[in-house]
């Protein structure tokens, strides 16, 4: 480009000189070609925070490498995980989008509270599934448009909601829980809930979930659009975008994958507790940022929000495994986040 | 060459008992680059936003290829043609020049899955056609990794792409260095010989005169001069002609200074 763009601004540029210094012009062509330089380039935020999570499971490995070797460390992790899973990956939708939803918790209680209610009144499960994803989805509408049609900012007005939600859910069962005695002969928890070959198959609807939200994200008008509105809203608008109503989607997703999160809590533990989905705020919010999304909208990776959340809920356990006492969790909690940011910062550029 | 994409006339535009515009002819033809200079205040501004339908003249003409339209609109507008790049806030710097061309109108297969190959082929075609060459970027490549000129180019394909006829270029070179004015340069020369037209308005009345085939200076709301490009001999005729208009008595030494501030 440098040769061929002298400032002349007398004479049409890439009819003599232009043309003539380039030679035949090639056009596009990447600084390396080489696939792996461009992969590396591609996905280094998700890239970085899988270096993250190898590094810290190797310092757990080496304190204590026999626990490492045991099936049931993981089995442990591989039922937990995915129940973050389903709200990591939806928030990394609405951070990229320029938001963020507070109020998943109490969805994840609500839409779980309306899957035990018609268990319990004894329809199939598969009724109550679909009747929390509906469960789910309004809710998400509903705090969406609070949000977006009412002009309130996003931080506040969903912690709002999730105090909102969970003091409804309170005062109308007073600490009472719900136990699901008959579900564990249901076809929907052989589907959803058992194992096969030892591993809990709720990871592979998780990791199925994964792959079809990074494809949303990067293969989809719905994600392409949740960037740019998250990048530049005025240029969005102005370009024809429904700026307000891809917002409304974003929070009416986070819903959705909070219902199928906190119907998985239920089907996992057989019991509907009135704080179902309380103890997975600051670990789903920590996972979407040390996964490498930036708080500041455009850009983010799913698959890096993915990594994120396994390795945070690795770090409970590796370090009680590797031998230490259970007061080194929060510590450990910190210094893994504070360092996967430091690595972003260095590792992303923002651009104005 | 010849036919009229749009004409405005005896266009008036009044915000209460303030005129903006009073009485302005303007016209482009296909394939002319015409240059729209005026002082802040001139009425450049609410003269763009008539032609994109976004501010509606209070009196006057508007003709679209010779044919007189009521209820002139942004749709309107849009459908002559005409698409207006603002030189700043226009692109998501964070996304990759495919991602930008394709804001809002992303080419989609069944059920909104994008079509990938197909936006990169299509953006390749429209780079090319309006003379953005590069061996360092590609379609993937994040626009602000691009430069200010690149930028407009990236902004002007996009405009290309709405299949647009007529496009308004706002201050498109002022904050822009030489060669980045250059690039920019460029691609309007190439948008013009691929038979479009474009409406270049700028400070900067050296940049205007070099790449204008037609003038129309602004001043107060009016027309102060139309002239082709024949007819000035230099961007100092120009100068000395807005100099006259804004001070028709004369100031002793101001002739040096608005010399330096236009280089």
């Amino acid at each position: 480009m440098s040769k061929a763009m002298e400032p002349d601004l007398q004479t049409p540029l890439g009819t003599a000189s232009g043309k003539a210094a380039k030679g035949p012009a090639k056009e596009w062509s990447h600084p390396s070609n080489h696939w792996l330089r461009g992969f590396v380039i591609d996905n280094r935020a998700s890239l970085g925070t899988l270096a993250v999570f190898i590094v810290m499971m190797a310092v757990f490995m080496i304190a204590n490498p026999t626990v490492f070797t045991t099936w049931y460390l993981y089995s442990s992790v591989l039922t937990t995980l995915p129940v973050a899973l389903f709200v990591v990956v939806p928030l990394v939708f609405v951070v990229t989008c320029g938001e963020i939803d507070l109020s998943f918790p109490a969805t994840m209680g609500f839409a779980s509270w309306v899957f035990a209610l018609v268990v319990q009144a004894g329809y199939d499960p598969f009724i109550g599934i679909a009747a929390a994803l509906v469960t789910g989805t309004l809710l998400g509408f509903l705090v969406g448009s609070l949000v977006v049609y009412g002009g309130l900012s996003s931080l506040i007005a969903t912690l709002g909601m999730n105090f909102l939600l969970r003091g409804l859910i309170q005062i109308i069962n007073e600490g009472r829980s719900t136990a699901l005695t008959g579900l564990a002969d249901s076809s929907a928890y052989k589907i959803f809930s058992s194992q096969v070959w030892g591993i809990p198959v709720q990871i592979f609807w998780a990791i199925a979930f994964v792959v079809f939200s990074a494809l949303l994200y990067n293969r989809h008008r719905f994600g392409a659009q949740v960037k740019v509105v998250g990048d530049n809203p005025d240029s969005a608008r102005q370009m024809g975008i429904d700026v307000k109503w891809v917002r409304v989607k974003v929070f009416v997703f986070v819903g959705i994958g909070a219902a199928i999160a906190g119907t998985f809590s239920v089907m996992i533990n057989f019991t509907w507790w009135p704080t179902a989905g309380d103890g997975y705020l600051l670990p789903v919010l920590a996972s979407v940022f040390v996964g490498g999304t930036p708080t500041w909208g455009g850009i983010g990776t799913v698959v890096g929000g993915a990594i994120g959340a396994v390795t945070v809920s690795f770090i409970q356990t590796g370090v009680v495994a590797a031998g230490l006492s259970g007061f080194y969790v929060q510590f450990f909690n910190g210094l893994i986040i504070i360092l996967s940011l430091l690595g972003h910062k260095w590792n992303q550029a923002r651009y104005r | 060459m010849g036919e009229r994409i749009i004409e405005l006339r005896d266009i008036k535009k009044s915000y209460g008992q303030v005129y903006a515009l009073g009485g302005v002819n303007l016209s482009v033809d296909r394939g002319e680059v015409v240059g729209l200079i005026g002082d802040n205040g001139a009425g450049k501004s609410t003269l763009i936003k008539i032609l994109s339908g976004v501010v509606k003249p209070t009196s006057g003409e508007i003709l679209v290829r010779d044919k007189p339209v009521t209820g002139w609109s942004a749709a309107r507008s849009r459908d002559a043609g005409i698409e207006t790049v603002f030189q700043d806030r226009a692109l998501a710097v964070q996304q990759t020049i495919v991602r930008n061309i394709f804001m809002g109108r992303e080419l989609t297969s069944f059920m909104g899955w994008l079509k990938v190959d197909k936006e990169i082929e299509e953006a390749s075609r429209l780079m090319r056609e309006i003379g953005f060459t590069s061996k360092v970027f590609t379609p993937h490549s994040i626009v602000g990794q691009l430069s200010g000129g690149e930028r407009q180019g990236v902004a002007i394909a996009r405009a290309i792409y709405k299949q647009a006829e007529l496009i308004i270029l706002d201050e498109p070179t002022t904050a822009l260095s030489l060669t980045e004015t250059a690039k920019v340069f460029h691609f309007v020369r190439q948008v013009r010989a691929s038979g479009r037209s474009i409406l270049f308005i700028g400070h900067n009345i050296h940049h205007v005169f070099d790449i204008a085939d037609r003038f129309v200076v602004l001043d107060r709301g009016k027309v102060a001069l139309a002239a082709d490009r024949n007819e000035v001999k230099s961007a100092e005729d120009l100068i000395n002609f807005m100099e006259d208009v804004a001070h028709p008595g004369g100031l002793p030494g101001l002739h040096e200074d608005a010399e330096q501030g236009a280089q």
